[in-house]
Order: structure tokens, then C-alpha cells, then sequence
């Protein structure tokens, strides 16, 4: 039988105001199977979203929900977590509102490894506002601000989460949602901060003038540039310029998680035990 | 009233005050001369139970603020004028979602980067309007140590009574001043705080923002059963967004009429030695102590001088400013920056003669000062 998507949308909410063969639709249901997957209560769960087309998704999900201002979610959700670390948070953003406006905050999320599921949904352009230059726009493309094709060198998403110290990083496209669905769940079990990147189309601000006018074209594309992490791994240095790997490209479920960290603080401060010091961590210094 | 003495800084007891008034977190960025206050709550609140968290810059730290904020918790978070300018974008989402904060400014030099070690009261009209749109602030002020503590508890009761931002402005000399103050106990405070109202019926029966043109939101904790919608976008009763035109029109009415029309229970200011003065100074925060002393001075030297400090500043204490300018010729603001309340006075009061005493060179207005520009008038 077909999954019922009901009991976790906002039917009134419908029809999205995404375009017609967005990928977004595909990640939110993708999202909301894997949520039903974990059976996880719509009451313990909240969805903070942000500005752009991405904002929007967490309108029409039927949890606890916050649409906070551009680039803020990961700060909003810090808030929400920490006040209540026994609840799932999960972060919805775009490229434009995770790397550039919300750059410092997505860094510094990751860096404090809170327990909070990213979701990144990258379509390599400002969609909503009518395609501007966005940190993961390749070199070359058409934007209304560079129409003579982009000089801005591009963000690696996955490999700046995992610089920054996410504990889970993964990649995939919406051209497979059943993958996209699985990463979500491992995400979402996961303790720790853990981004999913969510490669999807925008082929009416970005196809439009990059030759690719389709939904299909702007997907092909997409899946001509992404090849799966153990692919990827057997490639040479120059074999791999250019593409992406999908999948799940770091899981690291030892290292520290931020609201653990800080209960410890509470302990000491009530005095259940004496001061934390650098024999509780790795010394990684 | 039980009290207790206690010897401390402003900083110190705006962060105590925070605690004893029920806040379970803080959010916020190191920023000179308000930093103690994080210095300060970053050991009291996980003591409690409670968390403080400093975040990777000012923006964030509101953010944090509102989220936890969102979730029910009392939430604090304390910066500067440059701060303040920093979470401006966000301050507007919580007075458009009604999202209740404190926010303690403790004032120092400006524009820009100004005078980050001395004193200003540079941040009053930023106070009044601090982001975009319209609204209607709520704007406390300390005049002295004792007040330090006691505005911050009002600050958060008022926070949850009318369901946004307030803030807390205190000065760098305040904030730094260390000295003796009568407190209220903390048992005494703890008494006192009002929770906001929380709606108990059936889920479907809840609309968040479907309340009279008067009242605030009545925004239930999240996780609790109630799934609804916090946005900055214009509104509905369930907080989905709408561009309908009178949905838009009356969400921003509502907002500015939920104050305005209480704004009785918000006014406060203090009357010092006017029943018979014959000269009006205005002034509030630290400047209100160099007043004070700058009456005696001029009492003595037989000139009948009284102190009117408005406590509350935004909304402003309209008709006890008008009544005494009314009556009193001779008014005359005192103030750390170039008439940001003298402008208000003047409104208030309908008079354009209202004499000023104005510095903005970082250093505090002296007693002296203040007599020898009576003498003047």
C-alpha cells in the first residue's frame, strides 16, 4: 500500500507554493517517511526553517514549527534544543541561507556538534528571489548578477561540515528519494550534529538559462556530477575534479555531544561533582 | 516588602535578578561594558538547572534566546548598543511571532565601535525602535543599583504579561558601579512572578493568535500537544502566513494596541522632592543620581529644584510628564547623548522650550554641571 502522507502534512496548507517538478516536495516526503519510520511523535518533533524556497517546508509539516528569519536556523534551534534536549530538532535551510547569510552559524553548529539534524537543500542558486549567485552556484553558470557566467569559486558543503566537526555528514540527490530517505533516518538517529545535503533542481531560476529548462535536464544534471562515495573512492585525484560524491560521508558517533557536555556543567555547578577537565575529553590539542 | 542588603555591580544584580524572576536560560556574546552579566549568569543558571550558553556572535545569541524562549523557558540574553544593532532583525521576529526575552543593554558610547569603557545613554531611541516595522517597545530603565535588580524582575513579568521583547537599559556606570543596594529576597521576588497564560483546552479549539484586539498571543509551550506556527511573516490566528488584508491589518493594530492600551500597567517613574519645585530636571539612569544630588545643592543655595525620572521610557509616562510641565516653567533634560528623550519630553509636554544639558563625550554629567545650568536658566 502507498504511504500515507496525511497525518504529518497540513493538508489545508496545500497545494506548496514550490513550482511545479521541484525537488523540494521530494525531500519533504522523503523526510516524513523517515520520520514515521522511527515513529517518532509529531509532539517531540521541531522543524525550523528559514528563508527561501526551503523556508517554507516548515509550514506544511504537521510538528512543532518555527520559520525564522534568513540564515538564523541553526541559532534558533540551538535555543530549542538546549531548553529541551530530550526533543528532536531538525533544520531545514537552503544554500543560500546555510552557507552564505547562516555561514557562521552552520560552522558553529557543527563545531559544537548539538544534537540537531541539518537538512541543506542545495539547488546551487537563490530560487525564490529570482536567481542570484549562490555559494554553491559552479563557476560558469548563468545568474541575474553574473550574466556573463559565475567567478565565484564554490563551497563543498559536506567537506566544510566536516571541517567544521559535524559528526555526520551525508549527500544525496533527489533523484533517489528511497536513498535520501534512509539518510534521513540515520541522521536523524544519530546523536550529534548531522547534515544531510540534498542535492535538487530549481531548473526554473537555475535551468531556465543554464540549458537545462526541464525539471528532467536540471536532474540529469545533477546526477551527472554526483557519483556515489564508494565510486568515488576508487577514482584518481583527477577523475573525482568536478564531482561529488553521495552517501554518507562521515559518521563518527564517539565524539562529544554538546547538551551531554553541558549536563556535565549542571553537575558540577550543583556540585554532584567537581570540575571537568581536560581528562574528560580526547586530548585533541 | 522583605529585603536584603547586598553589595554588588549592576551587571551582578541584573544576572541574580534574571534567576530569582524564574529564567532558565541565557544567550548571548561577550560585548564591553555588559559582559559580566553573561560572566555572572554562566555560573547561576546551571546551578538551577538552567543553561547559558555563549554563542558564536550577537545574532546568534538572541536567536538562541527566542528559540528557548519559543519553548517556554524565561530567557535572557544582555549586550550593548552595538549588540543591540546586531539583533535588531531578530528582536523584530519576536515582537511580530510575540515571543517574550529580556534583553539588558547596558549603554555605552556610540555610534559605531564609540566609546566601548564609558558611559552614554546613546541606546534611548534605538530602544524605542531598534528593527524595522512598527511596533510598540517596551523600555525599562535603572536608576540605580537597587533598580538594576528590581526593573530586570518587572522586566521579565512584564515580558510574559504582554508577550514580547523588553528591555532593560542600564548605563556603563551603573552596570560597573559597586556598591551597596536593598533587594527584594528572592522568595519575595519568586512570589511575585506571573507566568504567561497558557491555553488548556482542546488542540483544535487553539488558536494562538486569535485573541482580542488588546491582548497579547497566548503562545502554549512547544512539545506540549499544541503544534502551531511561529513566522515573522504577517499572521493568521494559527500563525500560518497570510497576505489577507485585514488579517495583516489588525495583527499590526494588535500590536501596537496591546500596549498602548495598557500602557497603566506599565507606567512607572519616580517624583523626587517636585511637590514644591519650581524647577523641572528630567533625568533617568545614572544621570538621575547626579540630579539628585545637584538638588540638595541647589536647595541649599535656596533654589527650589525637583527630579522627575521616567522608569519606564518606552512607552513614556505621557500624562505625569504633561501634568508637571504644565505646572512647572523652568523644565530643563538632562541626558548622556543629544536629546534622544528631550525630543520625547517635548512631545509629551506640547511645550518647545524644554532647556537641555546634554554630553556625549563618554564622562559622566556632574552635579556641578547640572547646578551651574539651573542657575543658568
Amino acid at each position: 500500500m502507498a504511504f500515507n502522507y496525511d497525518q504529518y502534512l497540513r493538508l489545508e496548507k496545500m497545494p506548496t507554493l514550490w513550482c511545479w517538478g521541484c525537488g523540494d516536495g521530494v525531500i519533504l516526503k522523503a523526510f516524513i517517511r523517515a520520520v514515521d519510520k522511527l515513529g517518532i511523535k509529531k509532539d517531540d518533533m521541531c522543524v525550523v526553517s528559514g528563508i527561501g524556497c526551503s523556508g517554507r517546508f516548515s509550514s506544511y509539516v504537521d510538528f512543532n514549527t518555527v520559520h525564522t528569519t534568513h540564515g538564523r536556523t541553526i541559532a534558533y534551534a540551538t535555543g530549542i534544543k538546549l531548553a529541551n534536549p530530550d526533543k528532536h530538532v531538525v533544520c531545514v535551510a537552503g544554500d543560500g541561507d546555510s552557507l552564505a547569510i547562516g555561514g557562521n552559524h552552520t560552522i558553529h553548529g557543527c563545531r559544537r556538534n548539538i544534537d540537531i539534524t541539518f537538512i541543506i537543500i542545495n539547488n546551487f542558486i537563490y530560487g525564490l528571489t529570482n536567481s542570484q549567485t549562490s555559494p554553491t552556484t559552479p563557476k560558469g553558470m548563468w545568474t541575474v548578477t553574473q550574466k556573463v557566467g559565475n567567478i565565484d569559486p564554490t563551497f563543498d558543503t559536506c567537506d566544510l561540515m566536516i571541517a567544521a566537526g559535524a559528526s555526520f555528514v551525508a549527500r544525496e540527490n533527489v533523484t533517489a528519494p528511497k536513498k535520501l530517505e534512509k539518510l534521513f533516518v540515520q541522521a536523524l538517529e544519530h546523536k550529534g550534529f548531522a547534515v544531510v545535503e540534498a542535492l535538487s533542481n530549481c531548473h526554473i531560476n537555475l535551468g531556465r538559462k543554464n540549458k537545462m529548462v526541464s525539471a528532467m535536464e536540471n536532474l540529469d544534471w545533477i546526477d551527472s556530477i554526483t557519483v556515489s562515495k564508494k565510486k568515488y573512492d576508487t577514482l584518481s585525484p583527477e577523475e573525482q575534479l568536478n564531482l561529488l560524491p553521495t552517501g554518507i560521508l562521515k559518521q563518527d558517533t564517539e565524539a562529544d555531544e554538546y547538551c551531554d557536555m553541558y549536563a556535565e556543567i549542571q553537575k558540577v555547578h550543583q556540585g554532584e561533582r567537581s570540575k571537568i577537565t581536560q581528562d574528560d575529553f580526547e586530548k585533541k590539542i | 516588602m522583605a529585603t536584603r542588603e547586598v553589595i554588588s555591580t549592576g551587571n551582578e544584580l541584573a544576572a541574580i535578578a534574571a534567576v530569582d524572576a524564574g529564567c532558565e536560560f541565557f544567550g548571548g556574546y561577550p560585548l564591553t561594558p555588559s559582559s559580566e552579566v553573561m560572566h555572572v549568569i554562566s555560573d547561576l543558571l546551571p546551578k538551577v538547572g538552567g543553561v547559558a550558553i555563549q554563542m558564536e556572535d550577537e545574532i546568534a545569541g538572541i536567536c538562541a534566546v527566542i528559540g528557548a524562549s519559543m519553548s517556554g523557558k524565561r530567557a535572557l540574553t544582555a549586550t550593548s548598543g552595538p549588540g543591540i544593532s546586531l539583533k535588531a532583525e531578530n528582536l523584530g521576529l519576536a515582537q511580530m511571532a510575540e515571543v517574550p526575552l529580556v534583553c539588558v543593554n547596558v549603554m555605552r558610547g556610540g555610534p559605531s565601535t564609540g566609546l566601548p569603557t564609558r558611559v552614554s545613554q546613546g541606546d534611548v531611541a534605538q530602544a524605542k525602535n531598534p528593527s524595522h516595522g512598527d511596533y510598540k517597545s517596551i523600555t525599562l530603565c535603572a536608576g540605580n543599583l537597587a533598580e538594576c535588580y528590581t526593573e530586570t524582575v518587572r522586566a521579565f513579568n512584564l515580558a510574559d504579561r504582554f508577550m514580547q521583547p523588553v528591555f532593560v537599559l542600564l548605563d556603563e556606570t551603573l552596570g560597573h558601579m559597586h556598591g551597596k543596594a536593598d533587594i527584594p529576597t528572592a522568595e519575595e521576588v519568586k512570589a511575585g512572578i506571573v507566568p504567561r497564560k497558557r491555553f488548556d483546552g482542546p488542540a483544535e479549539e487553539y488558536f494562538p493568535y486569535g485573541v482580542a484586539q488588546d491582548e497579547p498571543a497566548v503562545l502554549n509551550p512547544m512539545f506540549e500537544g499544541y503544534r502551531y506556527h511561529f513566522t515573522g511573516l504577517h499572521h493568521d490566528k494559527n500563525g500560518f502566513p497570510t497576505e489577507e488584508i485585514n488579517t495583516c491589518k489588525a495583527l499590526i493594530e494588535r500590536l501596537f494596541n496591546k500596549v498602548e492600551a495598557h500602557e497603566d500597567e506599565l507606567e512607572s517613574y519616580e517624583e523626587f522632592m517636585m511637590d514644591d519645585a519650581e524647577v523641572m530636571i528630567v533625568a533617568y539612569g545614572s544621570v538621575s543620581l547626579s540630579a539628585k544630588e545637584a538638588i540638595r545643592h541647589l536647595r541649599e543655595d535656596g533654589i527650589k529644584a525637583g527630579l522627575f525620572r521616567p522608569i519606564t521610557l518606552w512607552p513614556s509616562p505621557e500624562q505625569a510628564i504633561r501634568k508637571w510641565t504644565n505646572k512647572i516653567d523652568k523644565v530643563l533634560c538632562v541626558e548622556l547623548n543629544i536629546g534622544q528623550y528631550h525630543d520625547e519630553i517635548q512631545r509629551a509636554s506640547g511645550r518647545l522650550d524644554i532647556a537641555e544639558l546634554f554630553k556625549v563625550n563618554g564622562r559622566p554629567i556632574s552635579p556641578y554641571e547640572i547646578v551651574n545650568k539651573v542657575k543658568e536658566l
